[in-house]
């Protein structure tokens, strides 16, 4: 076969298309978003009619793979770390449902924080929800687990999760397929009460899962994911997971570590491997990328047995992701001195692209909200959030998905007036509507923004589900129609969206304002895919 | 052989355009190829870098460790000097000189030149002018690539195929103007080694 030069994520979207997956479900979020891209843009996936989209958030995602496994089969469903929260009810109870068809739910985690809130560990959530995890350290074990994933899955109807970090998500390398997988045919679950969680059900459905895990374990022992390889210096032991055992490898430059390792690429934790190292060595150290789950359980909260290292004894940073330079460190290699940066070098974060509507909406904003004074702009997750930055400094929050609404209107309750919600479209219909509902509901005075670029810009430029609906969907929830207004992010317009602005404001009721400009980025991407199409007939 | 690259840009400047053209030349070398790449909220417009690493051994570390890069390919003058930590003791600078000013504090050109010129091992470059006498201001980090093609441990004709791969399907004048922006750069390259 040949080798395709594959992002971690497209190993896994190019895994799964050949591993039989009828469908994918998921809401963009880095690192994660190439996989579903990879699917959408396949002509393969095209051919064989893939089921491919973008879901409103990632709980309607993981119930949509859920309801595709339902029918028998196989799907797969792809967030962001934190996009495992909004989905934690689903997934925390598929695995009391356990599945039909394959299920794999892979979950992106962004250790340093490069584009995320916090750098929360799936491989917690996996354990959480008591089913087998995988975490692939090269593209070509990422595109090897997702054909294992769906087998294991349907071995013991139990989702799986695939665990990946920004680093292999985001790396390109060689990947070599395998022959390819057939899709199931639709065929309702053996049994008609799986998938009904009355307690009744769950108690038994429950303890189905307990008792799996010992065969989840001896999965993990006999996985070929698993390694132990022998090393003849007993000083030390090392547990290397996922993408850390590259770079334990890249400090030996013949790659053969003089101390006994065990590489780990599934879990649950394989024990028997973890006792063989504890007690061949006289101490261990644990790489992992993430946060120190392994290392945790191993050192127990008294810490009295052999020395453990890793993330909790400082022999590696608590926090970030790890690099082969900390690995050496930890390893007791000499490191060179670091060069440092040249002071002329200035920092360039990132910031709104010229000629962004957002810049137009935050400086009528910003105007309007001058004679008000500060702390009174609850903002979301996206673009926008970059409103912060210089010369903006327009925002004064940014928690989750959703939470600028709800937040402004917590802040109203409690007396803060006026309170302000910015939040993105895309954000708006992922978690903006219900909090926007309670808003109504009790009449808060807040002035919700929703910053229209129709399309899902952070990431890329995804389609949002919103588009075209949002003023229905305003008044569907109840805003008063005279208060759903509509303006256009353009410096001709200033003066008149800081009167609109602060019309609004002055409202005692909940009042949306929507300035509409489409994304610049995926306008100028339009404009030269017409501009081709043009050439291409005339 | 063993080449790792950090190819450093602002977001947006398309620095992936030179790794793909690498990439290409090294997977029909035969070579294995990691290629590390920036996505997400850094693209807008920040500061953004890939780490490439080709050889004919596999590679273990998607990461190029500190201090041991072979060489720094930047389209930007102040981004090379960003990664310079990343940069071997013997490792080349190769950088375009156009600065790309989307910060209120961007140092001076002046001083930012003569910084990288006081570097052990540089080539220094004004790529988009070059590329716009070529007749397009597109080709420029062609150009740089062109500057970077003695140190890559591929051959010229390697990546002169790479470039006709990756071009191909836009037509021979694009093909042409991009052998030539390749060209420039590397007669600039010799010329200042020599």
């Amino acid at each position: 076969m040949q080798k395709l030069m594959l992002l971690g994520d497209e190993a896994i979207a190019q895994g799964a298309i050949d591993a039989g997956m009828s469908g994918i479900y998921a809401y963009p979020g880095t690192p994660s978003t190439e996989i579903t891209e990879y699917i959408l843009q396949s002509k393969d996936a095209k051919e064989k009619k893939i089921r491919a989209g973008w879901s409103t958030n990632e709980k309607t995602a993981v119930e949509g793979a859920l309801g595709m496994s339902y029918a028998g089969k196989r799907a797969m469903t792809c967030m962001k770390h934190v996009g495992l929260n909004v989905a934690a009810d689903a997934f925390i109870n598929s695995s009391i449902t356990g599945v039909n068809g394959g299920l794999i739910v892979v979950s992106a985690d962004d250790p340093s924080m490069h584009s995320s809130q916090n750098e929360q560990d799936s491989r917690f959530y996996g354990n959480f929800a008591m089913i087998p995890i995988l975490e692939p350290s090269n593209q070509q074990e990422a595109y090897d687990m997702v054909h294992y994933g769906f087998d294991l899955s349907e071995k013991y109807s139990i989702p799986v999760m695939m665990r990946i970090t920004t680093r292999l998500a985001h790396s390109r390398a060689g990947v070599i397929r395998t022959k390819s997988h057939e899709q199931n045919e639709v065929k309702l679950p053996s049994n008609p009460n799986q998938f009904i969680l009355l307690p009744g059900n769950a108690r038994k459905q429950y303890k189905t899962l307990l008792s799996n895990q010992a065969l989840f374990e001896m999965e993990a022992a006999n996985s070929g994911f698993n390694q132990y390889i022998e090393g003849t210096d007993k000083k030390m032991g090392i547990i290397a997971c996922g993408i850390s055992f590259n770079y334990l490898m890249e400090n030996y430059a013949d790659r053969v570590v003089p101390y006994p390792v065990l590489r780990i690429g599934q879990y649950p934790v394989p024990v028997d491997q973890v006792r063989r190292l504890y007690n061949e060595c006289d101490s261990v150290l644990v790489l992992e990328e993430g946060y120190p789950l392994i290392e945790e359980l191993l050192r127990g909260m008294l810490n009295n047995g052999k020395t453990v290292r890793g993330r909790l004894d400082g022999s590696l940073p608590r926090d970030g992701e790890l690099s082969p330079n900390l690995v050496a460190k930890a390893l007791g290699h000499e490191v060179a001195k670091e060069v440092s940066v040249p002071s002329i070098v200035a920092n360039r974060p990132p910031a709104l692209c010229k000629g962004c509507p957002h810049i137009f909406s935050y400086n009528a904003l910003n105007e309007a909200m001058a004679e008000v004074g500060k702390g009174r702009v609850f903002a979301d997750i996206g673009c926008y959030t970059l409103g912060f930055m210089e010369p903006y400094h327009a925002i004064d929050t940014c928690v989750d998905m959703g939470a600028s609404i709800t937040m402004a209107k917590g802040a109203a309750d409690a007396g803060l007036l006026p309170a302000i919600a910015v939040i993105g479209d895309s954000t708006f219909t992922h978690s903006g509507m219900t909090g926007l509902l309670d808003a109504v509901v009790d009449n808060s005075p807040i002035t919700v923004f929703i910053l229209d670029n129709e399309t899902t810009g952070m990431t890329g430029g995804q389609d949002s589900n919103g588009l075209g609906k949002l003023e229905a969907i305003c008044r569907g929830l109840g805003v008063d129609p005279e208060h759903i207004r509509v303006v256009s992010p353009m410096p001709k317009s200033h003066d008149e969206n800081v009167r609109i602005i602060k019309e609004e404001i002055a409202y005692q009721g909940v009042s949306v304002i929507i300035p509409r400009r489409e994304c610049i980025q995926t306008a100028a991407r339009r404009h030269k895919a017409d501009a081709k199409l043009k050439g291409k007939e005339a | 052989m063993k080449k790792d690259i950090i190819l450093g840009g602002v977001g947006g400047q398309g620095i992936l355009s030179i790794a793909a053209i690498i990439g290409t030349a090294a997977v029909k070398a035969g070579l294995y190829l990691k290629q590390a790449e920036v996505h997400g909220m850094s693209q807008r417009g920040g500061d953004v870098q890939s780490n490439l690493r080709i050889s004919d051994q596999p590679i273990a570390s998607d990461l190029i460790p500190v201090g041991k890069a072979d060489m720094i390919i930047s389209v930007e003058p102040m981004e090379a000097l960003r990664y310079v930590p990343m940069l071997a003791a013997d490792g080349w600078i190769i950088t375009n000189t156009t600065p790309f000013i989307n910060i209120p504090d961007y140092p001076s050109k002046e001083e930012l030149l003569e910084v990288i010129a006081n570097q052990p091992h540089h080539i220094i470059l004004d790529a988009d002018a070059i590329a716009k006498e070529l007749g397009s201001a597109k080709a420029a980090n062609v150009v740089i690539l062109g500057a970077a093609s003695p140190f890559l441990g591929l051959s010229y004709e390697q990546i002169e195929d790479a470039i006709r791969i990756t071009f191909g399907r836009k037509g021979d004048e694009v093909v042409n103007l991009n052998l030539a922006a390749l060209k420039a750069g590397r007669d600039e390259a010799d010329q200042q080694m020599r």
